[in-house]
């Protein structure tokens, strides 16, 4: 069995002060994530799952559900209010939360790799395309220009952006295009886990069919454990073996894909699914 | 005895769906047999859960009742109702596969793409899958200038073919097969069964649903007679749950 690569346990994030009402009074059964004792918001509560090598797990909810919530306390974009989370790498393992800033800027650098739904929040739009990838690099200890340089382009290459645009600002580019240049900067380090937050949401239908194919062809290529965030039920029916389903800030269900999407047992993903088809 | 690798007992599957709540009775009191290098038939009216049995097995479905013993390959014994998700996905991976009357695969990927990739997620190079994949197309008498093109414009018939190449190409330990020849002619399905022959002298296991009572008789080893669940049953439960 391959090995696991990430084990979170309990992760909870609310947004506010809190108060000693605010799990009680917020989740599915309570139809609302917002305290209406202290107006906190509780993005996401309990969620605990295991993630292994070169698996892709798909998170699917509506907006508000905390699916983002998620990757973006795994990620360190936002501290989380509790829980754990332990990453397994190749010859050590950390306890994401109880590392200091610059332990977790090397993970984040280096190990893991985000693609976001806004471009902007993944992509320097005052640098090049190449500029942005070289960036990656070089804070992951590649300092060697030539050597940066010819990676960047076989990342573009690789990612099908056309090599002679390499050097302009991926502020020109389409939107397919710039997710095509967040996913070869996402890449550069070669990281073990990626995290992609609705990454074709917005996106044409033939776009988004060409950045599916991309991500699962390089899931294949390098074996990249990856957490696939969206509402879209087609995303996760051709990326996700497993699915989590969340709402109001909670795991609801979880299982193989196509059991969440044929065989749903609680009420709300039953929703979900029969209003998709 | 020693060649049992599937042992199905009591299977049950009923859907309970919230926005009725009612209770859907799918299938009921299934028990079957499947042997290595044999094939078990499953036959009934329409209705009587045939599908569904085979989805309980792959865990498409999550089964109501029943114990569903695996046998795998290094002899190792494991309800498959009960299995982590972990162990299912590795499972279908390596061990069993399951052809379904409909494909899924990627909108722009090449057919001869979408039957190599089982070997490709099993470690084999990407030039050894195409080429096993070619010969698979070849046998089941898919035209040579298809192989390039995504099968989402294919008719009925080219699509089950390309559905069946990818279920057979990784010769799984189990096989389910869910009318693998309904939309297809006599020639072809006449290729179908020559591979199907073959696998079972490879030593796969099989359980299939055929649309033709004909091939039951060329091909099974055994056959389960299904009967759709009995509703009554279901209207006391559904008070049960009331």
């Amino acid at each position: 069995m391959s090995r696991k690569i990430l084990e979170v346990t309990n992760l909870t994030k609310i947004h506010g002060d809190g108060c000693p009402l605010c799990l009680e009074s917020t989740g599915p059964e309570a139809d609302t994530n917002i305290c209406p004792h202290c107006g906190s918001v509780v993005a996401a509560h309990g969620v605990s799952f295991d993630l292994y090598q070169g698996e892709i797990l798909g998170i699917i909810g509506e907006s508000g559900s905390g699916k983002s919530t998620v990757v973006k306390t795994l990620y360190f974009d936002d501290a989380p209010s509790a829980g754990e989370a332990v990453f397994f790498d190749e010859d050590a393992q950390y306890d994401l939360y109880s590392l200091n800033a610059a332990q977790q800027r090397g993970l984040r650098n280096k190990r893991f790799g985000m693609v976001y739904q806004n471009p902007h929040l993944g992509l320097n739009f005052n640098v090049s395309a190449g500029g942005n990838i070289a960036e990656r690099l070089l804070m992951s200890d590649v300092a060697h220009y030539g050597a940066i340089r010819e990676r960047a382009r076989s990342l573009l290459v690789r990612t099908e952006v056309l090599e002679n645009r390499m050097d302009e600002n991926p502020k020109k580019f389409s939107g397919g295009m710039q997710q095509r240049v967040q996913i070869a900067k996402a890449l550069a380090t070669r990281p073990p886990l990626l995290f992609l937050d609705e990454v074709t949401t917005g996106l044409d239908l033939s776009v988004q069919a060409a950045i599916l194919d991309l991500i699962l062809e390089i899931q294949h290529e390098l074996g990249t454990a990856m957490i696939v965030v969206t509402h879209d039920l087609g995303v996760v029916r051709l990326l996700a073996g497993r699915t989590l389903v969340m709402k109001y800030g909670r795991v609801i269900e979880t299982g193989l894909t196509d059991q969440i999407l044929e065989d749903p047992q609680h009420a709300y993903t039953q929703r979900l699914v029969a209003s998709a088809l | 005895m020693d060649n049992i690798i599937l042992c199905v007992e009591g299977y049950a599957k009923q859907f309970y769906l919230h926005s009725r709540q009612r209770l859907i009775p799918s299938a009921a009191q299934v028990n079957l047999t499947v042997r290595a290098g044999q094939l078990t038939a499953l036959i009934g009216p329409t209705g009587a859960g045939k599908s569904s049995v085979l989805k309980g097995i792959y865990r498409t479905y999550l089964p109501s009742a029943g114990r569903l013993l695996y046998t795998d390959a290094e002899g190792h014994t494991l309800d498959l109702a009960l299995a982590s998700e972990h162990r299912i996905l590795e499972l279908r991976q390596r061990e069993i596969g399951f052809v379904t009357q409909f494909l899924h695969c990627l909108p722009r990927q090449p057919a001869l793409d979408v039957v190599a990739e089982p070997l490709l997620t099993r470690g084999v190079t990407r030039e050894a899958a195409r080429q096993q994949a070619a010969e698979l197309l070849e046998r089941l008498a898919v035209p040579q200038r298809l192989w390039g093109v995504p099968p989402a414009t294919f008719s009925g018939g080219e699509k089950q073919r390309i559905n069946l190449a990818r279920g057979l190409i990784a010769r799984p330990r189990l096989l389910l097969l869910d009318e693998p020849t309904a939309s297809l002619d006599t020639a072809t399905t006449e290729h179908v069964i020559a591979l199907i022959e073959e696998m079972k002298q490879d030593g796969v296991g099989m359980i299939a649903i055929f649309h033709h009572p004909a091939l039951v008789e060329r091909l099974a080893d055994a056959v389960v007679e299904l009967s759709p669940p009995d509703m009554a049953v279901t209207d006391q439960s559904i008070e049960h749950i009331a």
